[in-house]
């Protein structure tokens, strides 16, 4: 594969175990409200980690630490083992860090080819003819497009006329092109079908394997365990779990992401309710 | 062009996509709405007013759609910013004060003033635009501050310096001459006199064409407008492109002032007030989203010659020109509507 510069300097980092970012430890308040505390967290090149959580359990704040939208208050973050605080988006993509927001990941009514290259232009010429390399830009997105199987016949459709997996696609090959080596996706899976959530994984794994290190936020532990490597578990802004693949099996993840001791609960509850009434058009009027 | 076709033998990797056609393509360009609009004023005027078509006519119609173009283009690229300015009226009424008055009260070239009136108005974009990145409340609020305050401003000052409500003549001053040249002069083309004031216009919708086309300036442009988060989150310096956005108004304010200032050598302090509104419906006119994002130029440009045909062909028609607002409104309603009709027919790919 050629995935530019992320396989020329990300090929020999995994042997030498620092790991690209690490967290320790790292809380975050807004004013009296304990969004995240002592979280640790390792992302390693050529892994993915995975952060599970349900609403609210902190995984949002946790990503805007990483992305630099916002600063930690406490312990401490590193990134290639040196100990950071990013002030800004613009700095963390400088640091390699890319990260593919669930919504925000693109402006819907620019067309493909703006998109793929928003914020990261080429430009040939000089003084007030500098202008964008259109021709350029266009096929350099039709082409990584179509290496992740996304053939556009039109790179000037506006992308929110693509699908939201292809949407995701177009926001992951975007970064693997400009040479990201930690890749933060927020709930790339969340509002996409089983298919298109098939798809999306695949690249996730594709850009694991171009020596990418990724977070992968997600509430779906099926999802995080098909392609995760180690595995945080949020509650309510603290870390309720942190496990290698091999310590832990895929019914113990959906266990402890479920709350554990509550999904019994819950299993004892559902047992005692009666089942649906399969037959509405007979019910009573006031059923509905 | 590598959008042509799949590969052959390879299977269409997305069934649902069809192949769009030229004529689509031209149904999807943000201009046309305003384009058949300008053609059917056009004909309308050509029809009903029988002086509409000769050319000094013409150049009149030219004329009154180039003063109202030079502030709709950079009013549009604003738009497509995502932002709006309501002092670009006033802005221009204060530019063209600020320049005149500089000039009586302070030197003996006019130039010397024109000069302090660009920097003062840029100042003015940047103050919009530092104080819409700094603090939170939209647009809208910011720059009907700035609205009111400098309409205050040119009515107070105007008369604590001149003691009047308009400027004093600066037509003997050194400088004038050239000065109306630049801004205020009259090219003959055969036997038609056509204003200068046309040639700025479409030199600023090439410029703002240029930018918005052809330029990361441009494609910043149209993601702080579509999109503003997600286009901080790849690093596109959004303040830094918003307060660009206001620099610009502020540019045609300064342009558009420095006509008043030598076409008419005196300035009246209470001019301006409410044609801001003008340039952003000639915008909207010319397809720009309301939301931002979306709209063109040329669209805007398009819609101010609609203006400059509607206002100067009900005097042709010899019609009571009350009815110019009326008709204003009109069209405004027609064009949102098509082309929010067109939008949706040419986006409905599927």
């Amino acid at each position: 594969m050629t995935t530019e510069a992320a396989d020329t300097t990300e090929a020999p980092a995994p042997d030498d175990g620092t790991p690209l970012v690490e967290l320790d430890a790292v809380s975050k308040y807004y004013g009296n409200i304990r969004a995240l505390e002592g979280v640790s967290l390792e992302v390693h090149a050529g892994e993915i980690s995975c952060v599970l959580g349900d609403n609210g359990a902190g995984k949002s704040t946790l990503i805007k630490i990483i992305a630099g939208l916002h600063q930690h208050d406490a312990g401490t973050f590193r990134i290639e083992g040196e100990e950071t605080s990013l002030s800004s988006p613009r700095e963390a993509l400088d640091r390699g860090i890319a990260t593919v927001y669930q919504d925000l990941a693109v402006v819907p009514l620019m067309p493909v080819w703006r998109n793929f290259f928003l914020g990261s232009e080429p430009t040939k010429g000089t003084g007030p003819f500098k202008r964008m390399d259109v021709e350029f830009m266009r096929k350099t997105t039709h082409a990584e497009l179509l290496r992740m199987g996304i053939d556009l016949r039109d790179v000037d459709q506006p992308i929110g006329t693509l699908s939201g997996g292809e949407r995701q696609c177009v926001a992951i090959a975007r970064a693997v092109y400009f040479g990201a080596k930690v890749l933060v996706l927020d709930e790339p899976t969340a509002a996409l079908g089983v298919k298109q959530s098939g798809v999306v994984l695949k690249y996730v794994a594709a850009a694991r394997d171009a020596g990418l290190g990724v977070v992968l936020i997600t509430h779906n532990p099926h999802h995080a365990y098909l392609v995760g490597n180690r595995f945080v578990l949020l509650k309510r802004g603290t870390m309720s779990g942190s496990h290698a693949r091999d310590e832990i099996t895929l019914d113990e993840l959906t266990r402890q992401m479920a709350g554990g001791s509550e999904l019994d609960d819950l299993r004892h509850e559902l047992e005692r309710a009666p089942a649906p009434d399969l037959k509405p058009d007979t019910g009573t009027p006031d059923a509905s | 062009m590598s959008t042509t076709a799949p590969a052959p033998g390879k299977p269409v990797a997305d069934e649902r996509l069809l192949k769009t056609s030229p004529l689509k393509k031209f149904l999807g360009r943000p201009e046309l709405g305003s384009v058949v609009g300008a053609v059917a004023v056009f004909l309308f005027f050509a029809i009903v007013a029988d002086s509409f078509l000769r050319a000094p006519s013409l150049a009149t119609v030219l004329y009154a759609a180039s003063t109202i173009g030079i502030m709709a283009v950079p009013v549009a690229l604003l738009m497509i910013g995502g932002e709006f300015d309501l002092s670009a009226g006033v802005m221009v009424t204060t530019s063209a004060l600020i320049s005149s008055m500089f000039s009586y009260q302070m030197t003996a070239n006019v130039w010397v003033g024109v000069g302090v009136s660009l920097l003062a108005t840029l100042a003015i974009g940047v103050f919009n635009g530092v104080m819409l990145i700094r603090t939170d409340p939209p647009s809208f609020i910011i720059t009907l501050g700035t609205f009111l305050m400098l309409t205050g401003m040119n009515l107070g000052f105007t008369k604590l310096i001149s003691g009047t409500v308009s400027t004093k003549s600066i037509s003997d001053m050194e400088g004038f001459a050239s000065a109306k040249d630049v801004f205020a002069s009259t090219i003959t083309i055969g036997d038609v006199d056509f204003k200068i004031t046309i040639v700025w216009w479409l030199a600023m919708v090439a410029i703002a064409t240029w930018i918005l086309l052809r330029t990361r300036a441009g494609n910043w442009i149209f993601a702080v407008g579509g999109g503003e988060q997600a286009a901080r989150a790849v690093g596109v310096p959004v303040g830094r492109t918003k307060i660009g956005l206001y620099m610009g108004v502020a540019f045609g304010a300064w342009v558009s002032g420095q006509h008043l200032l030598f076409n008419y050598d005196v300035v009246q302090s209470g001019e301006g007030v409410g044609n801001e509104l003008i340039y952003i419906i000639a915008a909207v006119i010319g397809g720009c989203l309301i939301t931002g994002g979306y709209g063109s130029a040329v669209g805007a440009a398009v819609g101010a010659l609609i203006f400059g045909m509607t206002s100067k062909g009900i005097v042709y028609a010899e019609w009571n020109p009350d009815w110019f607002k009326f008709f204003l409104g009109a069209m405004l309603l027609l064009a949102t509507l098509l082309n929010a009709w067109v939008r949706k027919r040419a986006e409905a790919t599927k």
